[in-house]
């Protein structure tokens, strides 16, 4: 066992760490606000080769691990969670399921420009009917020749409209549900697909959720992501590694909150001493931090595994429900230390509060980590 | 990072748990009737436990302190009597000596204790003195070669069974100093044993002593350095408190787990309802995450890096999930788990006492937030 971070992970988290709080701070607010997604930052990211941290150098990205890259979203997340989730759906969905599951030729057209960050990247799983039962999905993908003809919509797609490359998942034999269910690569450009609803959201509002809508989209055979049928496993097994950037985005909102909220308990005076020398202020930190070094723990175990090759399912589906309460419990508490002040947007906790809330919903609701951990523990 | 245990590590585990399955469990229904555990401390001395930590020029088994910790952990699932004689006698009751001890004293104690001849105990509480520990007010008046010491310890653990105690006095200029008792000194005596909710089979006594003469030889440090050892080893041995938990936690949790997949109602094995799948789920998963913590800590300690905050933590979340884990527990066993044919009602009374000794749950968060409020922050 060893505890401490490698040298290399401590460099990624320093330079990332520099780069959020000189060039992503200064505006989320403003970002958050107007609902504004910023294409600027997302580029100045890929120069530092941010969006392709887990990928070997052949395709375009910077040969590190998944810790690095949770490290990453982590960072990020310290001061905006919609940069943060931007990173991770591009790199956790997007590419993952290219890396793990993409032809070569795919790799070279596809994976390299994500990795580089001259794409961006989406994934299309959830629809109006299928939420947490993603097996009751009605797009379908009609073979014809040397294509498959996609129609349909999608919903929540983080990313949406912003994004390049969609890996998206198609009944391709609707009687076989489960099993009748494939993945696709899908460009921006092809005819036929378009972007629906843009959705107001509480939080992460610096980052766009909308409808994709496919009407007789033509995608070449060559698209086809893994064979015919192998959709559901391809969705499943990307969702056990992205739901650990999830985790990696909720430990950055909940050390975010702390670290303001331990600042404030410094600084605000009533009854003639700073409120953190009260122990109903300093033992709710005590506890925060806690629960922050916790979740950061159970998220880079699980990004250890899956760096190292070794089996993640259950430590990232805990990783996900240990650290998104724990952002939603410091947040909220951190807003409480705050007062008055916590509740207003001139300070961030607010924000922190209202982005860690989805933390618990998205890539896996917590009563889906649960399901997932408890099938696991009871498997013999 | 490296999340995985080592060959050695899995191996001391394995050896460890097996001993706990074959030697321990079948004697917690006599612990339970108060039974003190001398034989079974005797096998656990012939495999070197009782002095894990201990270099083996001093007749230990020179293993580093997350050896220690995997054995509190294991054998805490067994039995958290066990866990926690093991504990107080090496992370309190042994590690003072081998930290501040003179070369005599540890040529002196240590071999003994590390070969389990001889059991450890730490006296620092008293009746107006528990969290509060600098208020104690047991005197050691300096006469001669010899410490007179005068007061009363509560709460000592292995009290009476212990052949030395590290007890902490006052002495004349005020401050608190150490020495090393032991039990045949004149004017050492046992007083009230405790009766407690849990942990039953371990003792928890009073100790009296009365004009007990201390040879000078016997100071443990200088003279008003005790408070600066009590709280260095207390650092330690809320990680080993830590490690008890986890294991209390893991052994409720695993009997749970059994439990609902063999008890059948409605037709179905009760795990398959969410209601209790789902408090599975999240027993294991603060298990997991306390363990991190714990091993965490220990980590840092084997290697001599800064843990305070570390092992406060590990203590804080452990202990908790220990308490809540035990009581969720004994709800999947309904009925049956309130009854004494289940162990898990044991193991919700033993739970509770993790959030109390070795610094109680809000002493580490007075611990954590010192700690978190004197860095500096971006």
């Amino acid at each position: 066992m060893d505890f401490r971070l490698s040298e290399e992970h401590e460099m990624i988290r320093k330079m990332v760490r520099d780069f959020a709080v000189k060039e992503v701070a200064p505006t989320a607010a403003e970002r958050d606000e107007n609902e504004r997604f910023d294409r600027s930052i997302f580029d100045r990211m890929a120069a530092l080769g941010l969006p392709g941290i887990p990928w070997p150098e052949q395709y375009g990205g910077i040969g590190s691990d998944f810790l690095a890259y949770c490290i990453a979203v982590e960072e990020l997340s310290r001061v905006c969670a919609s940069t943060g989730v931007t990173l991770s759906a591009h790199t956790s969905l997007a590419s993952w399921p290219l890396f793990k599951f993409g032809t070569e030729e795919q790799k070279q057209k596809y994976l390299v420009p994500l990795a580089r960050g001259e794409k961006i990247g989406a994934y299309g799983l959830t629809e109006p009917g299928s939420g947490s039962d993603a097996g009751a999905m009605v797009t379908t993908a009609r073979r014809e020749g040397d294509h498959y003809v996609l129609n349909g919509s999608k919903i929540f797609i983080t990313n949406g409209g912003v994004a390049d490359i969609y890996i998206v998942f198609a009944l391709t034999d609707p009687k076989s549900k489960h099993h009748g269910t494939s993945a696709f690569i899908i460009e921006k450009d092809f005819p036929g697909f378009s972007t629906g609803k843009k959705e107001k959201k509480m939080g992460i509002r610096a980052s766009t959720t909308t409808e994709i809508i496919f009407d007789n989209v033509m995608v070449p055979a060559e698209n086809r992501l893994g064979e015919e049928g192998q959709g559901f496993k391809i969705a499943m097994m990307t969702l056990d590694g992205g739901r650990n950037g999830i985790a990696a985005q909720a430990v950055g909102i909940a050390q975010g909150a702390l670290d303001a909220a331990a600042a404030y308990a410094k600084e605000r005076k009533q009854f003639g001493k700073p409120i953190a020398a009260n122990q109903g202020v300093s033992f709710k930190l005590a506890d925060m931090a806690t629960a922050v070094e916790a979740a950061r723990l159970l998220t880079y175990q699980a990004a250890w595994l899956e760096s190292n090759g070794l089996p993640y399912g259950k430590e990232s589906a805990m990783s996900k429900l240990f650290a998104g309460d724990t952002a939603m419990k410091v947040t909220t508490e951190a807003v409480q230390i705050f007062g008055g002040y916590g509740y207003t947007k001139d300070y961030p906790v607010e924000r922190f509060m209202r982005d860690a809330k989805i933390t618990q919903i998205y890539e896996g609701t917590q009563e889906i980590q649960r399901l997932v951990i408890s099938r696991m523990l009871t498997r013999d | 990072m490296d999340f995985q245990f080592t060959e050695e590590q899995l191996l001391l585990r394995k050896t460890v748990r097996d001993f706990a399955e074959k030697e321990i469990l079948p004697a917690t229904g006599d612990m339970e009737r108060g039974m003190f555990p001398r034989e079974i401390l005797g096998k656990m001395a012939t495999l070197g436990l009782m002095g894990i930590t201990i270099p083996e020029t001093y007749g230990g088994a020179g293993l580093d302190f997350t050896a220690y910790v995997i054995a509190v952990h294991e054998i805490s699932k067994a039995s958290a009597t066990i866990g926690v004689i093991l504990s107080v006698h090496s992370s309190v009751g042994t590690a003072p000596i081998l930290y501040f001890g003179s070369e005599a004293q540890k040529q002196k104690y240590l071999p003994k204790l590390a070969s389990g001849e001889y059991l450890g105990a730490f006296c620092l509480t008293e009746a107006e003195a528990g969290s509060d520990a600098k208020n104690l007010k047991t005197k050691a008046v300096k006469q001669g070669g010899h410490y007179v010491l005068n007061g009363s310890k509560m709460f000592i653990t292995n009290g009476g069974e212990a052949d030395t105690y590290i007890v902490f006095a006052r002495t004349e200029d005020g401050n608190i100093t150490a020495f090393i008792i032991e039990k045949t000194m004149p004017g050492f005596r046992t007083g009230k044993d405790e009766k407690k909710m849990g942990l039953h089979g371990s003792k928890t006594v009073q100790l009296h002593f009365e004009n007990l003469q201390v040879p000078a030889e016997n100071r443990l440090g200088e003279e008003g350095e005790g408070f600066k050892i009590a709280m260095a080893v207390l650092d330690a041995g809320r990680i080993g408190i830590a490690a008890q938990a986890l294991g209390i936690a893991e052994g409720a949790y695993e009997l749970a787990l059994q439990y609902a997949k063999n008890r059948r109602q409605f037709g179905k094995p009760i795990h398959a309802f969410e209601g209790t799948g789902f408090k599975l789920a999240d027993m294991a998963t603060n298990i997991e995450a306390s363990k991190l913590l714990v091993y965490r800590s220990a980590f840092l300690r084997s290697n001599g890096l800064g843990c305070k905050k570390e092992a406060a933590m590990a203590k804080l979340l452990a202990s908790q999930t220990a308490v809540d884990t035990a009581i969720e527990a004994v709800q999947i066993f309904g009925g049956y788990g309130y009854t004494k044919d289940y162990p898990v009602e044991r193991f919700m009374r033993d739970a509770k006492i993790t959030q109390i000794y070795e610094g109680t749950s809000e002493i580490q968060r007075i611990v954590i937030s010192n700690q978190l409020l004197r860095e500096k922050r971006l």
